[in-house]
Parts: structure tokens; C-alpha cells; sequence
């Protein structure tokens, strides 16, 4: 087992003492951590899933548009803030692992170290009002 | 090898007959190699007896800056093998992401905090930037990791094949944990202090005086320990002792921490002018 850079350790410490709901990618999209409040949105507890693949997230949370069609990985702001290495936004539906769909607002931004080395990205989203 | 402590005080130098026995000199601890190589480890103003320690033919000696608040670097320019041309000095050291360690020590060394600008040195300068991957010197592989404390910092990890030692002069590890400690994986500094033969760990404050100084980039002492069980270190060496607390505050600070907390290992406050043999005798 290998410990995680000190920013990563702080961004999960910073995620666990807020409100707002965050997930915690690493430098290749796999999910290292998520909050409590995100918990209640993605319909999964971490304490049981643990840290997930890409594969594995995808497959218990699917991301879509209005219409139903999957989000393509690379038009997601976690995979343009990992791979542009920018903040990115968009609108977009969530159907959860519990099979709940809700209208959300996605955030990203990169966690790139003081070097300059990217380390992961933070992902902050919210259920869209007018549901 | 053999580890030397030079100045065990955290933030501000604390001369005078209360402090004698744990120091009132800021971090700095000498570690010298089976072959001779030396390696010094901060430069607060514990640095200028470590260099006036040193043997007269030295020709190499690494100084390994944590990070650089003034009690880490104010005894940088009183360290004499910097005035010496015949020695080369290997200053390592965190940049920050705007500026280069060089441009970062000469707003200290430089007019008009210090009369001698950095690239006047008579010696042979040579900087580097950590973290950078594993360093050699000598017989010893270095790993410098940034950790939890106000601005860049990193601790370092020191093996020479026989015993590991670790040293994290401030660090606050426990700084939004819920439960501190919690997953080794997900806790500051555990890399470089997991089985360490000595930990030279920040002890800044009491159990009780923590909470008022959450963020300030310290730990209490029960920390310290937790911090030390979790890595699973052979003993642990208190550091940074608060500058308002005399040499018997540090024992009874230390000694209630360590009859609370009751660790596997040996735990006791860093002295300054003590030393320890690594890997320790039988
Ligand atoms: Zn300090
Ligand atoms: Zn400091």
C-alpha cells in the first residue's frame, strides 16, 4: 500500500469537514474517495464501495443527457479537468447507484501539485433546482 | 550512523538557564555517515555549533532544509563550511510554484535581514529542489515527501542500509481527520515513517493546547505517539518543543503523554547536545 500525496490527503480532509457534495479522482479517473454528502446523491456509501475503477464507477453510475444517451468520458469535466488539466462545467443527468435519476451540475478542477505534476482532480456537483 | 541534535526548539529560539537541558536553539540535528559524509538537517541556529563541529578536512556536507520558515534557515549564515572555498555545501530545499529555492532563501540572505547575499558564498553552492525522487549521498538513499504544514514542506527519510531515520520537524497530520489516525494510506507523512528505527517528530503542543492552534502546522504530543504507533516506529524522539515551555514543562509535558498513551515503543523529548547510534546497541 502507498500513502497519497499531501494534497490529496487534504482535499479528502477538506471534502469530509463540507457540506457540498465531492468526489476525489486520481491522476487516471479511478475515484478515491467521496464524501457524505455525495454519498446521498450517487446512492452508495464509500465505507462499503471503497475506492472504485473507472470501469467500476461507470458501471454503477451512469451519466447521461436529457435524452437518455451516455455521456461521452471525454465531454465530462472530471476526464477535461484530468486531461485538459483545466476547470470544466456542465449540466448533465445522474441516475445513481441506487437507479435514482436526478438533474445535476458538475464541477471540476485539476489538483495539480506545487511542480507542477498532476495528482488527480475534485469534482463538486449539485441537484439542479426545477427538477 | 550517528544522529546529533543541535536545536530541538520550534519558532523562536529560548537561550537561558530554564531551557539548558532540552535546548533553546531552533531545528537542526547532524547525522553522520559510517564513511564520514555529513548531513545536516534544517538550519535554524542550532546550525553554527554543527558546523563548528565538523572535522577541519571535511570536503562535502548536504544541508536538507524541511521547508523555509525563519526557525528552519535563520542559522543558515552563521554555518562556517559555507565561508570555506575548499568545501562544496549541497543546499536542498522546497521551491514554491512562483519561485526557485534560490530566490526564496535571498529574501532572507540578502540586504537588509543579512549582509552576505547567497551567490557571495566563498564554498561551492550547489541547490536542489525536493521532492526529486531518491537522493544518494554517501551511504545513505534520501526520500524527501511533502507533508501537512503551512506552506511547501517536506520530511525526509534517511536509510544507510542498517537503520532508517525519519525526520518531520512540523508537521500536522491530524489537521481534519475525523478520528486521527486513521488509514495509513490517507495520512501525511506515513511513507517516510513507517518502521523507522527513530522518528524525530513535532510535538509542539499539549493534548489541551491543540485545539486553539488547529492549522498552525503542529502537533500535540498524543499525535506524535498516535502518529508513531500507526508507522510503527522503533522510538520516537519528541521535537519542536514550544518556546514557553521551560525544561520541566517539557518533561512533565512529554512524560503525561507518554503514561496516557502508553506506546510499544520508546518515546522521550529531543535534547540538544544528545545523541543516538542507529541501528541502536543491544
Ligand atoms: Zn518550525
Ligand atoms: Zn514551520
Amino acid at each position: 500500500m502507498a500513502q497519497h500525496a499531501v494534497e490529496l490527503i487534504l482535499t479528502r480532509q477538506l471534502a469530509s469537514c463540507l457540506s457540498v457534495p465531492i468526489v476525489l479522482f486520481g491522476p487516471t479517473g479511478d475515484v478515491l474517495f467521496y464524501n457524505e454528502p455525495a454519498e446521498a446523491l450517487l446512492g452508495m456509501r464509500f465505507q462499503e464501495t471503497g475506492p472504485l475503477t473507472l470501469v467500476e464507477s461507470d458501471r454503477r453510475v451512469r451519466l447521461t443527457d436529457e435524452r437518455g444517451a451516455e455521456i461521452p468520458r471525454a465531454a465530462r469535466p472530471s476526464a477535461i479537468a484530468l486531461g485538459q488539466q483545466r476547470p470544466a462545467h456542465s449540466q448533465m443527468w445522474m441516475t445513481a447507484a441506487d437507479g435514482t435519476r436526478r438533474a445535476v451540475e458538475v464541477t471540476a478542477f485539476p489538483l495539480l501539485a506545487e511542480a507542477g505534476g498532476l495528482l488527480g482532480a475534485a469534482v463538486m456537483f449539485w441537484e439542479r433546482d426545477g427538477r | 550512523m550517528k544522529v546529533t541534535f543541535y536545536g530541538t526548539r520550534g519558532s523562536l529560539a529560548t537561550p537561558g538557564r530554564a531551557t539548558e537541558r532540552y535546548g533553546g536553539n531552533t531545528s537542526c540535528v547532524l547525522v553522520r555517515g559510517e564513511d564520514g559524509s555529513a548531513l545536516v538537517l534544517d538550519a535554524g541556529t542550532g546550525i553554527r555549533a554543527a558546523g563548528a563541529d565538523l572535522p577541519r578536512d571535511l570536503r562535502r556536507v548536504d544541508i536538507l532544509l524541511t521547508h523555509l520558515h525563519m526557525d528552519h534557515i535563520q542559522g543558515l549564515g552563521f554555518f562556517g563550511p559555507l565561508y570555506n572555498p575548499r568545501v562544496e555545501v549541497h543546499l536542498w530545499g522546497p521551491a514554491s510554484a512562483t519561485a526557485a529555492l534560490d530566490a526564496r532563501l535571498s529574501r532572507y540572505l540578502s540586504p537588509p535581514l543579512f549582509p552576505v547575499l547567497l551567490r557571495d558564498l566563498p564554498c561551492r553552492l550547489h541547490l536542489h529542489h525536493v521532492p526529486c525522487g531518491e537522493i544518494k549521498i554517501g551511504p545513505f538513499t534520501i526520500v524527501a515527501q511533502s507533508v501537512c504544514h503551512p506552506g511547501p514542506t517536506v520530511g525526509y527519510r534517511l536509510a544507510d542500509g542498517r537503520a532508517v531515520l525519519t525526520y518531520i520537524p512540523d508537521h500536522e497530520p491530524a489537521l481534519g481527520a475525523r478520528h486521527f489516525p486513521e488509514d495509513p494510506e490517507w495520512t501525511s507523512g506515513w511513507e517516510l515513517a513507517r518502521d523507522a528505527d527513530l522518528l524525530v517528530h513535532d510535538a509542539q503542543y499539549t493534548r489541551e493546547e491543540y485545539p486553539s492552534h488547529l492549522g498552525w502546522g503542529h502537533s500535540s504530543l498524543h499525535d506524535a505517539l498516535a502518529f508513531g504507533a500507526l508507522a510503527r516506529v522503533r522510538r520516537l524522539v519528541f521535537f519542536h518543543h514550544d518556546p514557553a515551555r521551560d525544561d520541566h514543562a517539557v518533561s512533565a509535558a512529554a512524560e503525561a503523554a507518554v503514561v496516557d498513551a502508553r506506546p510499544a515503543f520508546s518515546a522521550m523529548p529531543a535534547a540538544e547536545g544528545e545523541s543516538f547510534d542507529l541501528p541502536a546497541g543491544p
